[in-house]
């Protein structure tokens, strides 16, 4: 196994009084895709949201040798770690082109983000034809783009990716995932994938966890939980 | 017929009080998404301030550009020690504190300054440039600077990346803190500006009206009623409707008999209505258009 | 940890129906011997306080129970209490008589505001209130209406005497006539949140969307909340012009408004035994912020506010309910 990028250790999150998460540990590898299955409520959001600091978390969380489980999540986000949030956290009042320039917003160096804005389009070509309109506009389809674009201006390490097939039709999930496994490829940025959609996730990912009301139930290679026959029924549906 | 222009030269010269107010109502609205309540007594809080400083032998524009700053300051620490508290509240909360702010700032300056009516200089002189005192020096000079800072805002907001910042924070707070933006600096950087705004409205506005701590009670309704007007998302639109209030107002007050003259802040009341539900973007805000 | 978290959704802890009783029996038992007890003057307050918590109550079902925003109240208020004053004034009505027609005639007048204001959300809808608030004084004062209203001058009232030869003074009268007038209202509110009627109220504000799915007349609730929340006020108003024997538009500014939203805030939104605290945070606060600094009144009360803001974000109501909610858990 190759080095860990992020592992947390021992996570319990909280909403107010309620415990969402019961001590779980976490490895995501340098690289690679992982993802994170579970049923509707199972807290998989919350994870993202407790690695991001959007969550009263207690554990350990080590990202790069950094512990970053006290930090503030724009500080976390200034790591490299990029998090296209569940509905997508689009700025809908702002135009394609501000959604893009905010992902690079600390980024400092003009030229390079102008060439990051390019090769965004080389992956999502239509977002350049609406470049100056207003984000909300947008389809479901092309918002999930400019999301995972948004993302990606940051020139994050590990991208973390929240349901992103939700409410889009079958096709454009296909290319969607297509695009995220060449950036995964080509962009060297590690993913983190949660999903409902085990099918696609487990053909996409290297590794997986599964997750059921906060605790994880099973954890290995996506290979071998494709072939698991209880994942098989629960979740393949086959 | 002339007395028609007449009176919409008129209007145009109070209106330009409305366009400088409705304009620090957009500005803090563009930055918190929230209407203060407050800002009207903010912008007379400053005014005071500059007053004070005035007596105390400072130059005009030395006390002007020193109240800026002291506003600034203020609007700041405002955010950071009342507001910040509040994030996670409910406006309910936040409209109850523009209220305490509201009653705060108002009786302090009260306390320190007296009831009494004050004289504010102007830079611009008072000569009447048009039409037999219908439009004075100041009065152009008030709706000159009050383009200069929307042309000033314009620019910042759009071209300056932290105008982009300030933007984003305040429509989506979350995925502000997503792409690493400081929102809590964001913020309190919209209260200090927009405070400062205010400022500007304050000083310009008080030696029309005078200086003493009600003077800002109808404005800030006219103000409201130029932004909505215009749309609350626009500094430009929210000029405009306040140049417009103002005709209106005196047109009204001109060719309605009794109701025109007696009723001038019901015609406030009408406009924001009216706008609110029949267009509530405004003249010239930006509709958002959604989609699932 | 920052936590930024959205705060999950209170759910309200319902007390059991024989603790509201019970809660009324207690008010009661104090309430009820106190003109014997006190000076005319303090009666006198108290029966404003009661006002004040009818007028209170009355926003409280529009704000708590409905979502939707007012600082505009004191239109209301002014529009009930112009009512019963010129009714009393001009056409001889007696003083009970005055309470239904300023109420039938304030349900009208939100109802009418309320459906423009039905497409203003939040602080849009705060900020027509805001507008209706400041300009009520100035139509009040218009001269048309000056043979009716008084004008500036406003109209000077009789306070009434108890009838039936009761062997009480008017003002400890006018105490039992607005605590009667007070508990029936709000015996009524209850009724009302708890209907079924008043949960489509409560789904409207909860979530809007599911409540049109289900059937829920967005438009017409909202309209009649509208209504109903200003015919509350509209009878507060009316009480409150017979109680002080004199009203005038200048007795109906914003600062009025101010006032009941602060009391609302205080007592706690959503909930209808908060409007009684509420009262009488808005009523007696004030003049001890005035002991503490004269001339410095109004920021006192100010600073009093932003201390309850933090303290007691859901108002004293909310701080006796989470209390009741551990002490039943605890029970558990
Ligand atoms: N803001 C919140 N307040 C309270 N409980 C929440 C909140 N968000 C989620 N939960 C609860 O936490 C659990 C996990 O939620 P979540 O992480 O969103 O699940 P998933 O993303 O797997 O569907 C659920 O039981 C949900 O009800
Ligand atoms: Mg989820």
């Amino acid at each position: 196994m190759s080095t860990m990028l992020l592992q947390a250790k021992n996570i319990c999150a909280y909403y107010g009084p309620t415990q969402v998460l019961h001590g779980l540990d976490l490895a995501i590898a340098e690289g690679g895709i992982t993802t994170l299955l579970g049923a509707n409520g199972a807290g998989k959001t919350t994870i993202l949201r407790s690695v991001c600091g959007m969550v009263r978390t207690t554990g350990e969380i080590r990202f790069r040798g950094h512990e970053i489980a006290d930090k503030a999540t724009e500080d976390i986000v200034r790591l490299g770690i990029a998090h296209v949030p569940e509905g997508r956290g689009t700025f809908v009042r702002l135009t394609v082109e501000e959604n893009l320039q905010l992902g690079a917003i600390t980024r400092g160096n003009k030229v390079e983000i102008a060439t990051d804005v390019e090769r965004v389009f080389g992956y999502f070509p239509r977002l350049r034809e609406r470049y100056r309109q207003q984000a909300g506009t947008l389809s479901g389809g092309e918002q999930q783009m400019l999301a995972i674009g948004r993302a990606m201006m940051l020139r994050p390490k590990l991208l973390l990716l929240d349901e992103p097939s939700f409410g889009l039709a079958p096709l454009i999930v296909q290319e969607v995932f297509s695009i995220l496994k060449q950036m995964n490829q080509r962009e060297k940025v590690s993913i983190f994938l949660v999903e409902q959609n085990a099918a696609l996730a487990l053909d996409l990912a290297d590794q997986a966890y599964l997750l059921e009301t906060g605790r994880v139930v099973m954890a290995g290679a996506a290979r071998e939980l494709r072939e698991d026959e209880n994942i098989r029924r629960a979740y393949l549906g086959y | 017929m002339e007395l028609f222009l007449h009176q919409v030269l008129a209007g145009l010269a109070t209106g330009g009080i409305y366009a400088c107010m409705a304009l620090a109502i957009v500005m803090i609205y563009q930055a918190i998404d929230h209407l203060n309540f407050a800002q009207g007594e903010m912008a007379m809080f400053s005014t005071f301030i500059a007053w004070q400083l005035i007596e105390w032998g400072f130059p005009y524009w030395a006390a002007f550009f020193l109240t800026l700053a002291i506003s600034f300051a203020g609007g700041y620490m405002i955010e950071r020690v009342i507001m910040r508290p509040l994030h996670n509240a409910p406006i309910l909360s936040h409209v109850a504190m523009f209220i305490a702010l509201f009653a705060i700032l108002n009786s302090a300056a009260g306390f320190i300054w007296d009831y009494q009516v004050k004289n504010f200089p102007t830079p611009f002189g008072t000569k009447s440039i048009l039409g037999e005192g219908l439009l004075s020096a100041h009065d152009a000079g008030m709706i000159g600077a009050t383009v200069v800072m929307l042309l000033f805002l314009f620019l910042f907001f759009r071209y300056t990346r932290i105008g982009l910042s300030m933007r984003a924070a305040a429509a989506n707070p979350e995925s502000a803190r997503l792409v690493g933006i400081r929102v809590g600096w964001m913020l309190a950087l919209g209260w200090g500006m927009a405070a400062s705004i205010g400022a500007v409205a304050g000083m310009l506005i008080a030696p029309v009206v005078f200086l003493e701590p009600n003077m800002m009670s109808s404005i800030l309704l006219y103000g409201f009623a130029g932004a909505v007007v215009g749309g609350l998302t626009s500094p430009a639109g929210a000029v405009v409707g306040g140049l417009m209030v103002g005709v209106i107002e005196n047109l009204a007050g001109t060719f309605i008999p009794v109701i025109g003259r007696e009723l001038k802040l019901t015609i406030a009341l009408a406009l924001i209505v009216l706008v609110l539900t029949v267009k509530p973007s405004g003249l010239f805000g930006r509709t958002v258009v959604h989609r699932v | 940890m920052n936590t930024a978290a959205p705060v999950s959704k209170r759910r309200a802890y319902e007390a059991p129906a024989y603790w509201r009783w019970l809660g009324f029996l207690i008010v009661a038992a104090i309430a009820l011997p106190l003109p014997f007890l006190l000076k005319n003057f303090f009666i006198f307050q108290l029966t404003l306080a009661m006002v004040y918590a009818i007028a209170i109550l009355g926003l409280n079902l529009l704000t708590g129970f409905n979502g939707q925003f007012s600082l505009g109240h004191s239109a209301f208020f002014a529009l009930g209490a112009y009512t019963a004053a010129i009714l009393m004034d001009q056409y001889d009505v007696s003083y009970y008589w005055t309470l239904p027609v300023a109420g039938i005639v304030c349900f009208v007048a939100g109802f009418l505001f309320g459906l423009p204001a039905l497409r203003l959300e939040g602080v849009y809808l705060a900020l027509a209130t805001f507008a209706l608030a400041i300009s009520m004084p100035q139509i009040l004062k218009l001269s048309p209406l000056e043979h009716w209203t008084g004008g500036v001058q406003g109209i000077v009232l009789i306070k009434p005497n108890a009838p039936f030869g009761l062997p009480l003074n008017p003002d400890q009268w006018l105490y039992f006539f607005v605590f009667a007038v007070a508990a029936l209202l709000f015996f009524c509110a209850y009724n009302l949140v708890s209907s079924r009627t008043g949960r489509a109220i409560k789904a409207i504000r909860d979530n809007p969307v599911a409540a049109r799915t289900m059937g829920v007349n967005l438009s017409l609730y909202k309209s009649l909340t509208f209504g109903v929340s200003a015919l509350y006020t509209g009878i507060a108003g009316a009480l409150g012009g017979i109680a002080v024997q004199f009203v005038a538009p200048d007795s109906f500014t914003f600062g009025l408004s101010i006032a009941l939203f602060v009391g609302l805030v205080v007592g706690g939104v959503g909930s209808i035994g908060g409007a009684l605290f509420g009262a009488w945070f808005v009523l007696f606060v004030p003049n001890i912020a005035e002991q503490v600094s004269k001339g410095l009144a109004g920021a006192v009360y100010g600073v009093m506010l932003v201390l309850l803001i933090y303290l007691m974000p859901f108002g004293l109501a909310g701080l006796v309910r989470m209390a009741a909610m551990r002490f039943a858990r605890a029970k558990r």
